[in-house]
């Protein structure tokens, strides 16, 4: 098993001919995930990487069945995108835009909460569950099948982790990248739920970062309801208060949301730390014995 | 993006706010028209910076005449003012903005931001204002209330009354607020913003609610949809190698150590930047030089980074996911050339073809240390530095 996605995933590609889209589709396609087919609209007809280009989602949904859509489109009609999306009956959406401005975030989550929808991103990564399905931006290669599920606000910290658990021989079971927006579609909390159904995953890696209280949020999360070990690292120990490290989600605001918070709660709550970037995968070896 | 004060009192009376008849002037000639156009013996004349605390550094005076607005503006105008929210170097003072005086009778504290918890514009209200919010909060929480919005139904008249007995408002001003409740929520969701404070609110003493402040920041992904305000952008109020590094699409932030930092990813830059300081470094700056690190990138990447004469060293730390590391460091070599860095590189590739890139580094006439190890590339990086 794995979370949200595996070889049975039918996925969609939104904004499907964009130059984007295309390199991280054609990467996707090698990986062996399979593209059913993609939408841009007006393009409806063409044939694009082999796969068929529609009009609207709707058109998609009727002709080839996807049961999950990635999200290439620009930030200014990100919102219209996902929300098409979840009208059509889509159920797993990953919004790989950065720049979604915030109001549009908080409409959005308010309905696909509603629709009971799984929104990854904006602003992410993606999802991989390696050896089966690559839904994402992530580089292949530096993944593979195991036991470690990752879950991080950051891109290229987590191929980081990834790079640790796989080159120790532990193997990851799922990579999800939530993203560093202020209103992500998923929390840490919702799939850290399903790393602790997942019978493949025996350890949790949770990358965070300063600013926001999602890791202290988690971190209560854990200690009620997670039984499996959960390493953390948290980013940004140095970044001095009040500055803006390129995240919208990291910022310092009102004393809350400092490293050195984080990790005071995560390890009363049970949550073992990586003190250091390079120990995540060392820490994780050391936690499963 | 920030604005000034004058400013967002501007976006307060287009949405029907209570402010103080104002001007702004940017020269001390114009300061005594300035005063005689409000009328009035009183003003209150205030420096114009992107920073709180401008009261208690001497940025805010009550002035009783004409000739007291010229001493100040000229005193002020081109100087930094420090404040306990400013860096040691303060911030530039532009502008002026002189007003009618308030008779003040209470002060009162409203904002309004983006809760990331509860995923809702929330309303911020004390009955405490013009004091320190934090302090209240942390000793006083009762004197405090959050008021969410839901997206659907925008405020409700009951939660304008519920925020109104918090603030001790009398029946006549919880009416006004009533009114005010929907212009700030209007306000806030017309022009993107991502904090809107008025510290202090006030009761004058006729009774009635008014902005005596305003502090507006507006969410840097929607600036696009925001020509009014992108017309209000102000570059003085930021350091100019963060604002020149914004225009190349270089997220740069420039810090107190000597190695200077060039990563991919926000995560990996902070990540490097603790991992630097952990073997005894200090970062000189934050920068994400984004996800397809090219020569055009790489390049301006190096000329902010080499701005700063406190650097000393270079760690260029890039995980490759979808470009191909050799790719990588054949940009980082031409751009070593077109700038011409004389000091120290060390760079770090990890992710595809990494090896043929630190081979094609390795081989070159550059004064570059290649090491595809994070670890051993901060330990060198802080060697050098030292």
């Amino acid at each position: 098993m794995s979370i949200l996605v595996n070889k049975d995933t039918r996925l969609l590609v939104q904004g499907f001919t964009g130059s984007q889209a295309t390199l991280h589709s054609e990467q996707s396609i090698e990986y062996g995930t399979n593209i059913v087919g993609g939408v841009t609209p007006g393009k409806g007809g063409q044939t694009h990487l082999g796969a068929p280009v529609f009009n609207s989602v709707h058109d998609a949904m009727e002709a080839v069945r996807p049961n999950a859509s990635i999200i290439f489109v620009p930030a200014p009609f990100c919102k219209d995108s996902i929300l098409e999306a979840a009208d059509a009956g889509i159920k797993l959406i990953i919004c790989i835009t950065e720049g979604v401005p915030t109001l549009d975030m908080l409409v959005v989550k308010k309905r696909i909460d509603e629709l009971g929808i799984q929104l990854i991103g904006p602003n992410c990564p993606g999802v991989i569950t390696p050896g089966e399905a690559k839904l994402g931006i992530m580089p292949g290669s530096i993944h593979l099948p195991g036991s470690v599920g990752i879950i991080s606000r950051s891109g290229t910290l987590t191929y980081e982790a990834v790079k640790q658990t796989t080159d120790l021989g532990l193997g990851q079971s799922t990579c999800v990248g939530i993203g560093g927006d202020p209103i992500p579609g998923t929390s840490f909390i919702d799939v850290l739920k399903l790393f602790e159904a997942d019978d493949q995953t025996t350890a949790i890696v949770m990358v965070g970062e300063i600013g926001g209280t999602a890791e202290e949020e988690a971190a209560e999360y854990i200690r009620d309801h997670v039984t499996k070990p959960v390493i953390s690292y948290i980013a940004g120990q140095t970044a001095p208060a009040g500055k803006r490290m390129g995240h919208a989600g990291a910022i310092i605001a009102g004393g809350k949301g400092t490293a050195a918070d984080k990790i005071k709660k995560l390890q009363e709550c049970g949550v073992h730390i990586a003190e250091n970037l390079l120990q995540i995968g060392a820490k994780v070896k050391e936690v499963l014995g | 993006m920030n604005l000034h004060e004058y400013q967002g009192k501007e976006l307060f009376a287009k949405f029907g706010l209570p402010v103080s008849s104002n001007r702004v002037i940017t020269s001390a000639d114009d300061a005594v028209k300035a005063c005689r156009d409000i009328g009035g013996t009183k003003w209150v004349i205030k420096a114009q910076v992107h920073a709180g605390g401008r009261g208690k550094a001497g940025g805010v005076k009550l002035i009783s005449s004409p000739e007291e607005a010229v001493d100040f503006s000229n005193y002020w105008l081109g100087k930094r003012l420090v404040t306990y929210q400013t860096d040691a170097r303060g911030q530039l003072v532009s502008s002026i903005l002189i007003e009618e005086c308030t008779d003040i009778d209470q002060e009162l504290y409203l904002s309004a931001v983006i809760d990331r918890g509860s995923q809702r514009i929330v309303f911020i209200g004390s009955s405490e204002g013009g004091v320190n919010i934090e302090e209240v909060a942390e000793n006083t929480p009762e004197k405090i209330i959050y008021e969410p919005i839901d997206p659907l139904t925008g405020p409700m008249p009951f939660q304008a009354r519920k925020i109104a007995k918090i603030l001790g408002l009398n029946p006549e001003q919880s009416k006004q607020f009533s009114k005010m409740l929907p212009q700030l929520t209007d306000l806030f969701i017309t022009h993107d913003l991502s904090l809107l404070e008025i510290n202090p609110l006030v009761i004058t003493q006729g009774g009635k609610l008014h902005c005596l402040d305003a502090k507006i920041s507006i969410d840097s992904n929607a600036i696009y949809r925001q020509p009014e305000i992108q017309a209000m952008h102000d570059p003085s109020q930021e350091d100019p190698q963060e604002s020149e590094a914004a225009t190349h699409d270089l997220s740069y932030v420039s810090l107190d150590g000597n190695i200077g930092c060039m990563v991919n990813g926000a995560g990996l830059a902070m990540g490097t930047m603790d991992t630097i300081k952990y073997f005894g470094g200090a970062p000189a700056n934050f920068l994400d030089v984004g996800g397809t690190a090219t020569q055009d990138r790489v390049s301006k990447a190096f000329k902010i980074i080499l701005a700063d004469p406190d650097v000393k060293v270079v760690l260029v730390n890039i995980f490759g996911g979808i470009v191909r590391c050799d790719l990588i460091a054949e940009g980082i070599l031409a751009a070593i050339e077109e700038v011409g860095v004389s000091i120290p590189v060390v760079v770090r590739l990890e992710g595809n073809n990494a090896d043929l890139g630190s081979k094609i580094l390795a081989e070159s006439n550059a004064e570059i240390v290649s090491l595809n190890n994070l670890e051993d590339a901060a330990k060198k990086a802080v060697e050098l530095s030292q």
